[in-house]
């Protein structure tokens, strides 16, 4: 199934968890959808590929600036209307605490949907919503 | 011993799969070359790791991962003593998509380090560093010394 296919039929289904299987990217890395009431939630899994800095041990950086970019494509996906994945344009992201190899979890919050850009913004935690571990905010191309 | 020396010697070290980071290691990740203040890392495409099924275009947070290695890298070598560092902000530019089936070079610049951040840009490529795929800017903060060395400032060429 394609993408487009994917996006319209979790669009009907209103269940954004199948989206994992067009990007191959999540399923590697062990992510996946969540959606309650509404609100979509992605979580990344805790396993030993993520480390980054094995003495603390810590997760790599790149996999939390992957799945920040994750929770904003598929919340973008939930909320445009065409059925393309969007694009990146650029993204800015900041690393606030140092995340343990722990369940963490991503949430994106669509700042000005337009024609061609859309400005996103994320936030991914460990234990704890009201400490992220690293925030985001990008652009990303729709269409 | 000379930089040169040094920066070999810091080469053959972390070029050893058992002193990458697992993520590194599980990705391919592979250190190419060092120069004081500088790196250049690879990693190969992969399918599983395409941001979208469809296009097999590599997703952007494989792109960030090997940015965020190769400006770190970029930073041991302009340190080169023992410290532990940690990305503290990282802005990429996706400037075209990457070509699936074709691995991605990282060349890494530290261009300042201070007691306390070292100020990192990056660019990710095919084979041609005048035809980018992303650009990055990105910031670290030295953690720790692992040395009883008192802390001085390094420039870097």
């Amino acid at each position: 199934m394609s993408i487009l296919e994917l996006v319209r039929k979790a669009r009907a289904a209103g269940d954004f968890s199948i989206l994992s299987q067009g990007i191959p990217y999540m399923r590697t890395l062990a992510m996946q959808v969540h959606e309650a009431n509404g609100v979509l939630t992605i979580e990344l899994e805790a396993t030993r590929m993520h480390t980054g800095n094995p003495w603390l041990p810590a997760l790599h950086g790149g996999v939390i600036g992957g799945l920040l970019e994750t929770a904003a494509i598929v919340q973008l996906a939930h909320d445009q209307d065409t059925d393309n994945l969007p694009k990146p344009i650029n993204v800015t992201i900041d690393y606030l605490r140092s995340g343990r190899i722990e369940p963490t979890r991503a949430r994106a919050r669509v700042t000005k949907l337009g024609r061609r850009v859309a400005n996103v913004q994320a936030s991914c935690w460990q234990q704890d919503s009201d400490k992220p571990i690293a925030t985001l905010v990008g652009h990303f191309l729709m269409s | 011993m000379t930089d040169e020396q040094l920066m070999q010697q810091l080469l053959a070290f972390r070029a050893q799969p058992e002193n990458q980071s697992p993520h590194a290691n599980f990705l391919g990740l592979e250190i190419l070359d060092l120069e004081r203040g500088r790196g250049w890392m690879r990693i190969p495409y992969h399918a599983g790791l395409a941001g979208n099924a469809g296009s097999g275009v590599l997703h952007g947070g494989v792109i960030t991962t090997v940015l965020d290695a190769t400006c770190g890298l970029s930073v041991i070598s302009a340190l080169a003593r023992p410290a532990t560092i940690a990305t503290l902000d990282l802005r990429i530019d996706y400037l075209k998509p990457a070509t699936p089936g074709e691995a991605i070079t990282a060349a890494g610049h530290c261009y300042k380090v201070t007691r306390n951040v070292c100020f990192v840009r990056a660019q990710a490529y095919h084979d041609d560093p005048q035809d980018p795929i992303a650009h990055c800017a990105a910031s670290f903060m030295i953690t720790s010394e692992k040395t009883g060395e008192q802390r001085d400032e390094v420039e870097t060429p």
